[in-house]
């Protein structure tokens, strides 16, 4: 006998109801119980850093956590960051320094950096590949990543 | 052509869906009905497999199905070779095992699948899995490839008499008559490790059979999808045309993806055959440490003569290569591994041998750098300690050696990964490294920077190593290229992507053909409906053989486009001019038509054509090179070492690299970045830990270190252009290039760190651990 819970979670601003077993980890609610498959799965033991979302404004791993406890909770995915037509700064910084190559770990790094940023809205070299430390990449080597930032950061403080 | 785009640094098309979430992935891909896979895999390297009862995981509610070897019946069949066995060369000894789908009989390393459930979702199939009795008897396993070798030995593959796969001798000139009269020998024992690729998406299939079309759909994290299409079809007595292979956005390859077929690759689309269902399988972290394959162990007896002013006077090594349980790859790691054991040196006189040896551990197929980091690592270690025992600079010793620019193309008298010959086909290597030294400031460092920090009782030491790059090889690739009548062009090839920017800089070359803005150049790749002919991305050859197969396809249409607007617009075709989307007449641009007007009159409704015409302005074409183009380069470091803690810090890292014509130089230096942060993980972090029993003790993220943005430096880069002549591009390839020198500029660079120490490093990689052990073995010494 399965037990079932009733969840209710926002993410990106829309209110989603759902049943789910208490086992189905946050990172599978997200992409297969609601389609947000922006939010990519890679190690599933909160090391690599590509799951993560924000979840009520702060970063954290959605393959350490379960759905129900993201009940009552408002949670940010990549795909509430911006549109291909619509860039969040971070995005377009990150186009143009070419912080991208296969694209997987992105999402992660992208929804670590928001709240980053948000503190620390001028950060330095070292400070950036602390922040970036816990997320993996295995295609640019970080250095067009740490450029990304750089640029956003000028970016976001022109536009202030 | 005009060169508005080609060699510019042109943001990548692709990237607004990457950046949003957008972009498809293999485990993005959600069917109505669908099927999750799971596998129970062996926790024994090697056991004769007596038994599986499934009846408990069959009887669970939510599965669907259970499968083992025994209930595949007849499709059960051992894997096709992926590549073409050797030729009959003389004295080559290849034993082809190719792994299984499901062990029927015998495991053969940890994490061989066993079975498979089908279940509703994937953590019903995972506690199915659980629910299977499986009856193993162990066996001792084979793990050390010197030990595999000795007679008493047990047997991988009990059919043969030993746990040899393969050898191959191959020979230039006369070492053994020259190493007589050398000045000095140089003689090694070296030891290259195992590591694993670790791209961050791990593997995964989807399948889809629809029985009212007879077609088979699969989604597939592989390099190569067009291979994987046509022998999908015959393994499934299906036409290639009933198969559809999509290798969608792949979330970094590496080259394990490359590998085919893996048994989960057979399996899923034959299964939703089987159960007239869609069936998803993804691979967990855990899985990707056991199952998928790994690279690089070696162990090496290798020596060089030299003469007293340091001139190589031959290379001769004798080495064992770790297959893993089967080889598939056939003799392709090896043989790079002897094509890139005389460097970019001028080497008159070499012998190589080497024995491929089965283990009980996961199979080996190309990692980024594929064989040609342990051949580097092992002409470069010789090297340095020839230069010290000889009194000369790590540098000098280089540049006394390196292949003259007048010597090209260059013949090596020995076979390559594609057992044709090598040859290097153009280079300029002295001004690589000379500009590598440049860089770093290399003489002044040694000269006043460097004492001075010694005095302060600091260990910084600096290291230079050049290398050559075997890339581009063949057979083929092909593109078709069409201008719709938007105006828009379309470009369909074969190879699929994993991050190497192909949208973008292939858009670039047919931009340039056409005269249109690159951004209205869309690329379709890895999807074999589009085009389905070629082999795949791998050995560093999109941007020379997809990319010239796709230029060859553009210049084509060019043609068609200026015959077609010679007569709409009543003008020569030498005097028309293609640009911004239009064709005009030079000198009277007013005199125009739009590529999409002209792309409507190729392709009528009503009326007549001319016999003999074909509608449309598209083309294909393909290109096969002669044999594989060389790139080249030279990295320098400087690093600093706490002889305390162990713990390095990389103060400066210069690359100089020679990859020819360079199409996007943006993404060029992405691809650097990449590899010599892969590298650096080979040098001094990645290793994969084996005990006696064949089990991997470091299966985690936690536990396999990769580097992080804290561990990898700010790389500066320098190019050069030596365009190759086997192209007309000009091209040469530069993926796994970063990669390759990496574990040597390591050694040279500690050594030159902890002078007090003395050490000869014979090994790669090091770690923080095994640094310390080699200073205490030291302290003792001395």
């Amino acid at each position: 006998m399965r037990h079932l819970f009733d969840i209710g979670v926002t993410v990106n601003g829309t209110r989603y109801e759902r049943t789910v077993e208490p086992r189905l980890l946050l990172s599978d609610f997200l992409r297969h119980d609601l389609g947000l498959t922006g939010t990519h799965v890679s190690c599933e033991h909160g090391v690599c850093g590509s799951c993560t979302i924000l979840f009520d404004g702060q970063p954290v791993r959605s393959c350490l956590m379960f759905a129900v406890q993201a009940n009552g909770h408002e949670i940010l995915t990549v795909e509430g960051l911006g549109t291909p037509e619509n860039l969040h700064p971070l995005q377009e910084a990150f186009w143009e320094a070419h912080s991208v190559q296969c694209g997987f770990c992105t999402p992660g790094i992208l929804m670590t950096l928001v709240p980053f940023l948000e503190e620390n809205p001028n950060p330095n070299e070292d400070e950036i590949r602390a922040a970036i430390s816990g997320n993996l990449c295995r295609c640019t080597g970080y250095q067009h990543i740490v450029d990304g930032v750089k640029l956003a950061a000028q970016k976001m403080s022109a536009s202030q | 052509m005009t060169k508005k785009y080609i060699g510019k640094r042109i943001k990548r098309s692709e990237d607004p869906r990457l950046l949003t979430g957008e972009a498809l992935f293999v485990d993005d891909v959600e069917i109505h009905g669908m099927l999750h896979a799971a596998f129970l895999r062996s926790d024994y390297a090697h056991a004769y497999l007596r038994s599986v009862d499934v009846s408990a995981a069959q009887a669970r509610e939510g599965v669907v199905a259970v499968f083992t070897a025994e209930t595949m019946g007849d499709d059960w069949q051992p894997g096709p070779p992926l590549v073409s066995p050797p030729p009959t060369v003389e004295d080559v000894i290849f034993h082809s095992r190719t792994q299984v789908p499901l062990v029927k009989d015998k495991v053969r390393h940890v994490g061989e699948p066993i079975a498979i459930v089908i279940a509703e979702n994937r953590y019903i199939a995972e506690d199915a899995v659980d629910d299977i009795m499986v009856d193993l008897e162990p066996l001792d396993a084979v793990v050390d490839i010197e030990k595999a070798m000795q007679p008493d030995s047990p047997l991988v593959h009990d059919d043969l008499d030993s746990n040899l796969a393969a050898h191959i001798e191959q020979e230039k000139g006369d070492y053994a008559a020259i190493r007589e009269g050398a000045d000095l020998i140089i003689k090694r024992r070296i030891v290259i490790d195992r590591g694993a690729a670790v791209a961050m998406e791990n593997r995964g299939v989807v399948a889809q059979w629809d029985a009212k079309s007879q077609r088979l759909t699969v989604w597939d994290t592989t390099q190569a999808p067009i291979a994987i299409r046509n022998g999908l079809a015959a393994r499934l007595d299906l036409s290639e045309h009933q198969v559809r292979v999509i290798a969608p956005f792949i979330g970094g390859a590496f080259g394990p993806k490359m590998m085919m077929f893996y048994p989960e690759e057979m399996l899923i689309p034959w299964v939703s055959i089987k159960l007239d269902r869609p069936v998803k399988w993804i691979e967990d972290r855990y899985e990707n440490f056991y199952a998928t394959t790994q690279e690089r162990r070696q162990v090496h007896d290798a020596e060089m003569a030299l003469t007293l002013d340091g001139r190589i006077l031959g290379v001769s090594d004798v080495f064992l290569h770790d297959s893993g349980a089967y080889d598939p790859y056939g003799l392709t790691l090896p043989l790079n591994t002897q094509c890139h054991m005389m460097g970019p040196y001028d080497v008159a006189n070499y012998y190589s041998e080497s024995k491929v040896v089965f283990t009980n551990k996961t199979i080996v197929t190309p990692v980024r750098g594929a064989g040609r980091p342990q051949g580097i690592f092992i002409v470069e270690r010789l090297l340095d300690l020839a230069a010290k025992e000889l009194g000369i600079d790590p540098v000098e010793i280089r540049k006394r050696n390196l292949i003259p620019p007048d010597a090209f193309p260059y013949e090596h008298k020995i076979i390559d990964q594609a057992f044709a010959p090598l040859i290097f086909d153009s280079g300029n290597y002295k001004p690589v490294l000379e500009k590598a030294a440049d860089m770093i400031g290399y003489d002044q460092f040694v000269k006043d920077e460097q004492p001075r920090l010694r005095a302060e009782g600091r260990h910084v030491g600096i290291g230079i190593v050049p290398f050559i790059e075997t890339t581009g090889v063949g057979p083929y690739e092909g593109a078709r290229v069409t201008v719709e009548a938007s105006g828009k062009i379309n470009v369909a090839t074969g190879v699929g992507t994993q991050g190497q920017g192909h949208f973008t800089s292939f858009a670039q070359i047919v931009a340039d053909q056409l005269g249109v803005d690159v951004r209205d150049v869309h690329l379709v790749t890895g999807d074999t409906a589009e085009f389905h002919w070629g082999t795949g991305t791998f050995a560093s050859r999109g941007s020379v053989v997809a990319a010239n197969a796709i230029n060859a396809s553009a210049k084509l249409v060019r043609e068609k486009i200026l015959a077609l607007a010679s007569k709409v617009l009543e003008s020569p075709e030498d005097e028309l001019e293609l640009a911004d989307g239009v064709i005009r007449v030079a000198d009277i641009p007013r005199i125009s038509i739009s590529l999409g007007e002209l792309a409507m009159l190729a392709n009528p409704l009503r009326g007549a054509v001319e016999p003999g015409t074909e509608p449309g302005l598209e083309a294909t074409a393909y290109f096969g090179p002669q044999y594989g183009a060389i790139a080249f380069g030279t990295h320098a470091m400087i690093v600093e070492v706490d002889p305390q803690t162990m713990m390095i810090e990389i103060k400066r890292y210069v690359a100089v690299e020679d990859c020819g014509t360079v199409i996007n130089p943006l993404i060029v230096d992405g691809q650097i970045h990449g590899g010599v942060s892969l590298g650096i993980g080979n040098s001094y972090y990645e290793k994969l830990v084996f005990d006696e029993n064949g089990q991997l003790l470091n299966a985690s993220l936690m536990d396999y270190l990769i580097p992080t943005a804290a561990e990898v430096p700010r790389i500066e880069i320098g190019h050069e252009e030596t365009r190759s002549p086997l192209n007309p591009l000009g091209s040469k390839g530069v993926g796994e290039a970063g990669a390759i020198p990496v574990p040597a500029l390591f050694a040279q660079a500690m050594e030159n760190a902890l002078p007090e120490y003395d050490l000869e490093i014979l090994e790669a990689p090091l770690s923080p651990n095994r640094l310390f052990e080699l200073l205490r073995e030291k302290e003792r010494e001395l």
